[in-house]
């Protein structure tokens, strides 16, 4: 899924300014899951807002709402009542949720609550940690169901380098925890699945241009298109 | 040396406020039924003399509370907020508890993200024989908010007892009927 954290409070009161009347938008899909930006926590931020506004003594309103997905259209009509009384939209979307809402109610001044940070999953009830890269080109076929594009620190397509000891990689996380290599890992699978030659094959250089380097993407699917 | 000197002025402790001898908190607590409910019960048949400031809501297990359950008291105006719930280890519903020990911990960060006092915000524990500790509990968080001073968020005409319960919904258990009808013929006796 999706994964995003909540801005410091600073940065959100930066961004919400002296508008009078805020909206704190969650979203009720990937970032609910990940107990950032759903509606409990949508509630939890406005609830924040209007604590601080009456603590200060400014006159702001603040509501919450929250739409099941904000990245499609057609839930963003079920909250767009509550979007046209409110003068900013404080969104706890992902990045695409927050955008869809910027065009779909533009000019209304929508800002993000929360900074989406990557496609992860669930390792246990809390963590979260990034699976994929969303590259465009996916090699994890031959990588024992791994990813070294974003699994491994130098998203090395030929592992494992210099720096991997003991199955560790040689870069720590920013709370300086141990990283699993790899391609330590890619090895260990290919080995239990008697594939290790697959270890030995030369990639090639990746073509980046698949990925975010080659500009905006687009996917449009001819057979699925309304008639 | 200068540096030795500063290091004491930093931690010594902040001069208290003068406490308002006028002030009278109003304390939220949020009592499990199976513990500090049956506690205060215990501590009012003991005769045990306890600060009138708390109002009680009763939960099925202190594991129901969440975060904004707590804020909301706040934002309505309760100088303090405790949750009182069984023994750690002691849950009825195993870690209920513990569960409301780290949401309290939570709003305290909360809070102090906020400028407000994370001391406005507390999670005790007791058994259900305890009316002594409920006494306690309540005398002792009641002088820590009497100086602390009121709440900054203060709202006319909202009672935070009442937005509290309406923030828990359905989750608040009813208050008991039969004491409900003691209060009233003691309320009656009163105004008689």
């Amino acid at each position: 899924m999706i994964t995003a954290e909540r801005k410091p409070l600073d940065e959100i009161l930066k961004l919400v300014g002296d508008q009078k009347k805020v909206l704190v938008a969650g979203c009720d899909t990937c970032v609910a899951i990940c107990l950032t930006g759903g509606e409990k926590e949508a509630e939890i931020l406005a609830s924040e807002l209007r604590i601080l506004a009456e603590k200060d003594g400014r006159a702001v309103e603040v509501e919450h709402t929250a739409a099941i997905r904000q990245c499609e259209w057609e839930y963003l009509d079920m909250i767009a009542g509550k979007v046209a009384a409110a003068d900013l939209v404080l969104s706890m979307a992902c990045g695409i949720g927050i955008q869809s809402m910027a065009e779909k109610f533009a000019p209304k001044i929508v800002v993000p609550a929360v900074n989406t940070n990557m496609l992860g999953m669930p390792q246990e009830h809390a963590v979260w940690l990034e699976r994929c890269g969303a590259c465009g080109e996916c090699v994890i076929g031959e990588t024992a169901g791994i990813c070294p594009v974003v699994r491994c620190s130098k998203s090395l397509m030929n592992g494992p380098c210099g720096g991997s000891h003991d199955g560790k990689c040689e870069v720590t996380t920013p709370e300086k925890e141990d990283l699993d290599c790899a391609w330590a890992l890619i090895w260990d699978r290919l080995k239990a699945q008697g594939r290790e030659e697959m270890m030995f094959v030369n990639r090639p250089p990746k073509n980046w241009s698949k990925s975010s380097s080659g500009g905006p993407r687009k996917m449009v699917r001819e057979e699925a298109k309304p008639v | 040396m200068a540096e030795p000197a500063a290091v004491v002025e930093e931690t010594a402790e902040a001069p208290k406020k003068p406490v308002d001898p006028t002030f009278e908190p109003e304390i939220i607590v949020f009592a499990c039924h199976y513990c500090a409910y049956a506690a205060a019960d215990l501590a009012g048949s003991m005769r045990l003399q306890y600060p009138s400031n708390i109002r009680m809501i009763k939960l099925p297990c202190t594991g129901k509370l969440e975060v904004i359950h707590l804020l909301r008291a706040i934002e309505a105006g309760a100088d303090g907020v405790y949750a009182a719930g069984c023994l750690e280890g002691e849950c009825h519903y195993l870690k209920g508890n513990l569960w409301a020990r780290k949401r309290v911990n939570h709003v305290k960060d909360l809070l102090a993200e906020l400028g407000i006092e994370p001391e406005r915000v507390e999670m005790y524990n007791m058994s259900s024989a305890m009316g002594a500790k409920f006494a306690e509990v309540a005398t002792e968080f009641t002088q820590r908010i009497k100086e602390l001073g009121p709440n900054p968020v203060k709202r006319e005409g909202v009672s935070p007892h009442a937005a509290a319960r309406e923030a828990l919904g359905g989750v608040a258990m009813p208050e008991d009927p039969q004491e409900a009808s003691a209060a009233a013929t003691v309320e009656e006796g009163l105004a008689e």
